[in-house]
């Protein structure tokens, strides 16, 4: 889609909601560069959110839409949970039509949008919680990335079910005494991106959703090797501020004690070798275009 | 977005003419071919301009859903793979269709049960994804056997739901499918359904359209909710999701989306009318005696009404085409000369029967029988040895039924 087409007729200018003024008037679709920094200064592409005040879900949510490489042609799918109550807001189509099943609509919808326009990019991106990627869906999350199905999966782990009240899930760490888990969870947090990697995933990275500038470059990373290779993984920490027992201030905290070097959520990547090279290539071609900016406005 | 100029008489990469689908079906010159049931759908997907196909084994479509698998490797499918389950094939039929796709898949029995979630949210979403569904038994013990059990089951899911009797009902009922599903006032997903064996895995005479011609492509500009292919703006949908509200204005919303697509499940009912040319056909329903069936208990009808006419019992009959929608009046219309009405059916519960009962006056008239099941075949004798019970006439017993 380019921009042009959400352009508004002047004679309805005046009578459009403003967040859709707005959306024409300063979001960043289109803009090469954009990322984490736009926000603030710009349009953002999601408007409001029913979570929790102080939830990690909405700081992810926000660096995550700042960061899509190609959000004019780009379409998300979600599942069932927290997640669900932010997509209705957001500015990019997305689709939620069923708990767990989101790799699977992912891949039939990559191979439509494939098969419409063969000659042109459309990015999908799949955002769902722990429990329906890890649970409830692991079947569809393997075998999309069997299949090495060219979309982007994210995983928002809070390690547990946040929206249905704190129930013991899959990610949940071990001995976590929780709903379900009424003397604490019997089994190890399950290890998904060893899985991702070893089931052929392309680009596999887990961390905490602190830093927006690790955010920018991995959902950047992760949809440029999804689009030309195959599958990739971000499991990204969004702890559930409200189900561990914290204030509204403290899940910044929360995620930056968790990503220390010793922590469970310590970043950890997983490059493939051909992700490697375009990486590479990406990396060199983005060089090339600021020295050759910066040269255009030694000039000017 | 929409492409203004018309691609009928254009053709396609395969050299197939895009053509006008009611010349096509109705005025184009038909060659008689002997094809099993699973060959008369690959031929229909040949002719069906179908964007996406996903498929999954389970018999007795595995044949039909491999054979479009071959399509797509001539070059006639935009794409096909094989899904890990039926619910996610299912699923990943929906998310085709939400890219804007002509989606096509093929499901029967245990496979329909498993998938069964996605159906409610297939019509929720609008998705006019047609699914071939060739009915056998769903219960434990494992049965692989015809029985349309499952057909009960899809009834309240806000698909549209036809009941093939032939192979040729097949052919064309997929072509036409799509035209009425895609319609925008319907834009609803089609359970097309047949008794599985009887018309998947027999041989019959069918009258096939040219290979040369195809349906128009689909157009999801035409959908009456937005296409999620980002080529239109992305709009808010809404300011409060309205899933966790328990307020009267999402109760509100979610009422007036469940009798939305309710009303364009009858709003299909003029365009079936109008491809089907009814949602029934009828026989002689000024007679006393009228049996009313679907699926092959129509072909089984017919013979014992040959049968009865031998021995001077004359007996109308009516063939239920559509489910959803249900043909209400034309059955009250159909059956209000008959002191009886009988209905054959291939399950055990009577699924048919009671949507009949349901339906006309006086239903003490509904004899729900012969009842079938588990892959028993429906002799016609057994038809009109439940008629003549009724009757009061003399019958003899039939050897190896119990009797």
């Amino acid at each position: 889609m380019s921009k042009e087409r959400i352009k508004i007729s002047e004679d309805l200018y005046d009578i459009m909601p403003s967040d859709y003024q707005d959306l024409v008037k300063s979001a960043t679709y289109g803009k090469e560069d954009r990322g984490w920094k736009d926000i603030g200064t710009s349009k953002e592409l999601i408007e409001q959110h029913s979570l929790c005040a102080g939830c990690p879900e909405s700081m992810a949510f926000r660096y995550i839409l700042a960061s899509l490489p190609n959000p004019e042609d780009t379409v998300m799918v979600g599942s069932t949970g927290c997640t669900s109550l932010v997509f209705p807001m957001v500015a990019v189509h997305n689709i939620h039509s069923l708990f767990g099943n989101q790799n699977a609509i992912a891949s039939g919808l990559k191979r439509a949008l494939s098969v419409r326009f063969p000659d042109r990019t459309k990015d999908v991106v799949v955002l769902a919680g722990d429990g329906a990627t890890v649970d409830i869906g692991l079947d569809m999350t393997l075998q999309a990335w069997f299949r090495q199905e060219k979309f982007t999966t994210i995983c928002f782990d809070n390690e547990l079910y946040a929206n249905t009240g704190g129930q013991e899930s899959g990610l949940m760490q071990k001995g976590f005494v929780a709903k379900m888990a009424p003397v604490g969870k019997l089994f190890d947090k399950v290890r998904l991106p060893e899985i991702a990697r070893e089931s052929g995933c392309h680009y596999v990275v887990q961390c905490t959703v602190s830093k927006p500038s690790v955010i920018e470059k991995v959902i950047r990373n992760a949809v440029f090797v999804a689009r030309e290779i195959g599958p990739t993984y971000l499991q990204l920490y969004t702890p559930c501020i409200l189900e561990i027992g914290k204030n509204s201030m403290e899940g910044l905290q929360e995620m930056r004690d968790s990503e220390k070097p010793t922590e469970r959520f310590a970043y950890k990547e997983y490059v493939s070798e051909p992700a490697k090279q375009l990486l590479a290539e990406i990396a060199a071609k983005d060089k090339e275009r600021k020295a050759a900016a910066k040269q255009l406005a030694g000039q000017a | 977005m929409a492409d203004v100029k018309s691609l009928i008489g254009t053709k396609n990469k395969k050299g197939q003419t895009f053509t006008d689908t009611w010349t096509m079906m109705h005025e184009a010159p038909r060659t008689p071919s002997f094809y099993t049931g699973s060959e008369v759908i690959k031929e229909a997907l040949r002719r069906a301009s179908c964007d996406v196909m996903i498929a999954y084994p389970i018999t007795p479509q595995s044949e039909a859903a491999a054979l479009i698998g071959e399509l797509f490797a001539e070059g006639y499918i935009g794409d096909y793979f094989r899904g890990e389950s039926e619910f996610a094939v299912m699923s990943q039929c929906a998310g085709a269709a939400f890219g804007g796709a002509r989606v096509f898949t093929t499901t029967a029995g245990p496979g329909t049960m498993r998938a069964m979630e996605n159906f409610p949210m297939w019509a929720g979403a609008r998705l006019p994804i047609q699914m071939i569904v060739t009915c056998r038994g769903i219960n434990s013990p494992l049965s692989i056997q015809p029985d349309t059990i499952e057909i009960a089951y899809l009834l309240n899911t806000g698909m549209l739901v036809w009941h093939a009797e032939t192979a040729q009902d097949f052919f064309d009922w997929i072509l036409k499918g799509y035209m009425v599903s895609e319609e925008p006032d319907v834009h609803l997903p089609l359970a097309l359904c047949c008794d599985g064996f009887f018309v998947t895995h027999t041989k019959d005479v069918v009258n096939l359209t040219p290979a040369d011609m195809c349906l128009p492509p689909y157009d999801p500009y035409r959908s009456p909710v937005p296409c999620m292919d980002m080529e239109c703006p992305p709009v808010r949908m809404m300011r409060d999701p309205f899933i966790m509200k328990s307020n009267y204005i999402s109760y509100a919303t979610h009422a007036s989306w469940q009798q939305e697509i309710w009303a364009a499940v009858e709003r299909s009912r003029k365009h079936s009318i109008k491809w089907l040319n009814g949602l029934i056909d009828t026989e002689n329903t000024d007679a006393e005696i009228v049996i009313v069936a679907s699926g092959t208990a129509v072909s089984q009808s017919r013979e014992a009404i040959r049968l009865l006419e031998d021995e001077g019992v004359r007996c109308g009959l009516v063939k239920v085409k559509t489910l959803r929608p249900w043909p209400e009046e034309e059955i009250r219309d159909a059956t209000k000369n008959a002191k009886h009405i009988f209905v054959p059916e291939f399950n055990v519960i009577g699924w048919l029967a009671k949507e009949i009962r349901a339906t006309v006056p006086n239903p003490q008239r509904v004899h729900a029988g012969p009842h079938v099941c588990g892959g028993m075949t429906m002799p016609p004798e057994i038809i009109v040895q439940e008629i003549k019970t009724v009757l009061g006439m003399k019958t003899f017993s039939m050897a190896g039924r119990g009797s």
